[in-house]
């Protein structure tokens, strides 16, 4: 579904990112784990088309992301934040934010609305202004947004970081549910290797900028593609993953 | 000692000529303020500080630049402006835009960086992404209204240079304040002045009102 082959980030002519080469397929959720600065929002960014690379390619469905018009790609993905950036208006306008975009009826768009809504158990709050919401409730509405476009490729940035465990817990059950039902394809970054394992089918790792290895979870553990890998491995283990340093990029 | 005739004519000119500088500083400043507030390019900061630094320019000196401009023997001469109610209007845009351009950038500066990364990531155009930050900004975007028609309103220096204070065609709440203190006229110029003062302060109640109540929506 997407592919990505030889690509290369620059920030002010320094290489925030390389990947050689990543595939994902149509309803498999893949997980991008690495210490902060790695490069994993970078990686999301240029798969939303939010940043252009230095070099490389993307093809999607077949075809290269030079030759689809932006805003057509664009629209066939979803990207949601570590913070919610809701807009100040109530929770159903939100949630059906994205389907005015795409010009869909009032109606239509209140339906589907109403349907995520549901989903993710915030049904109750549509008619509230998003700024009276609470952390975790902003986080559903802010999923329920991105699921509402039934996008081919969902792109999550740690949607959960700033959440409380109990809720965490819960939503990743809820999108675990909800990823699985809808047969999505989803990338999610994460610090949280346990997290990933749950949610994903394979995890990807990132470290100085490069990616270093693509696998399942237990094969990630069990055989870690080079020393940095082993070493973040390591870190993630013994550190609570907000302590994780930011290192910086020897390529 | 002026007539109620000619004084409600000052005074329709005077909102008429301001009304219309302050809409067509909306037009210039808002798009320009929103690419400098989002673009980042080479430049913009030069940019920006030149913007601000037009925030605090002179009537005057604006009055005597437009006018030189416009005069018969100036590069616009041609237009045959001076001395027109046009050419307050212009005068004042000069004015006005700055202001409005400065507030805008300033004020969707102020916004979450990421938001509008946000909104293309939900399948956003481009104008529709613009749409929704001007939206979200809406208070601090009436106050940089506020602000270019206050600027405007007010001024003399300006009006005075390219319009020329010629009764009943350029002749504005500002320039006959000034005339009429000339003229040792203190009594209407004092009546003139507190008509400015509570047209100006209408104007920003009702501006003010519309946006409290987007601020006690937002609450």
């Amino acid at each position: 579904m997407i592919e990505i082959n030889n690509l290369l980030v620059k920030r002010n002519e320094r290489i925030v990112l390389g990947v050689e080469h990543l595939s994902i397929s149509r309803g498999e959720t893949l997980a991008v784990v690495g210490p902060n600065g790695a490069g994993k929002s970078t990686l999301l960014l240029i798969l939303a088309q939010l940043l252009k690379p230095a070099s490389g390619e993307i093809r999607f469905d077949g075809k290269s992301l030079r030759e689809w018009n932006e805003l057509e790609y664009r629209r066939k993905i979803s990207f949601v934040f570590q913070s919610p950036l809701l807009l100040d208006m109530t929770v159903e306008e939100n949630v059906a934010l994205g389907l005015t975009f795409r010009g869909a009826p009032k109606e239509q768009a209140k339906a589907e609305a109403a349907k995520w809504m549901k989903s993710l158990g915030v049904e109750s709050l549509s008619a509230r202004q998003a700024s009276q919401l609470s952390g975790g409730e902003a986080q559903r509405v802010s999923l329920a947004r991105a699921f509402v476009l039934n996008p081919e490729l969902l792109l999550l940035d740690e949607p959960f970081a700033a959440l409380d465990p109990p809720t965490r817990a819960k939503l990743i059950a809820d999108l675990s549910a909800l990823l699985a039902e809808n047969h999505r394809a989803a990338v999610f970054v994460t610090h949280n290797l346990n997290e990933a394992a749950k949610l994903c089918h394979r995890i990807a790792v990132i470290v100085e900028g490069r990616l270093r290895q693509v696998g399942t979870a237990r094969r990630i553990k069990s055989k870690p593609a080079d020393e940095t890998v082993r070493q973040f491995l390591s870190e993630l283990s013994s550190r609570p993953p907000n302590s994780l340093r930011t290192r910086r990029s020897r390529l | 000692m002026l007539f109620d005739s000619e004084i409600f004519q000052i005074t329709a000119l005077s909102l008429q000529v301001s009304a219309l500088a302050t809409l067509l500083s909306l037009v210039i400043g808002l798009p320009f303020g929103t690419w400098l507030a989002l673009g980042r390019f080479r430049g913009r900061d030069v940019i920006l500080s030149i913007v601000n630094t037009g925030m605090a320019l002179p009537p005057v000196v604006v009055g005597l630049v437009v006018a030189m401009s416009l005069w018969r023997s100036g590069p616009l001469g041609d237009w045959k402006l001076i001395y027109t109610p046009w050419a307050i209007v212009i005068a004042q845009v000069v004015i006005a835009s700055p202001v409005v351009t400065g507030l805008t950038a300033a004020a969707l500066a102020a916004l979450d960086p990421r938001l509008s990364q946000q909104l293309l990531g939900l399948g956003a155009s481009r104008p529709q992404m613009i749409w929704r930050l001007w939206r979200e900004a809406r208070l601090p975007l009436l106050a940089a209204l506020m602000a270019g028609f206050g600027s405007v309103i007010s001024e003399v220096g300006a009006s005075m240079m390219v319009g020329g204070n010629i009764r009943g065609q350029t002749r504005v709440l500002t320039t006959a304040i000034v005339l009429e203190t000339s003229k040792g006229e203190f009594e209407s110029a004092l009546a003139l002045s507190a008509l400015l003062l509570v047209i100006t302060y209408l104007i920003n109640l009702a501006l003010t009102w519309i946006q409290q109540r987007g601020r006690r929506k937002v609450e």
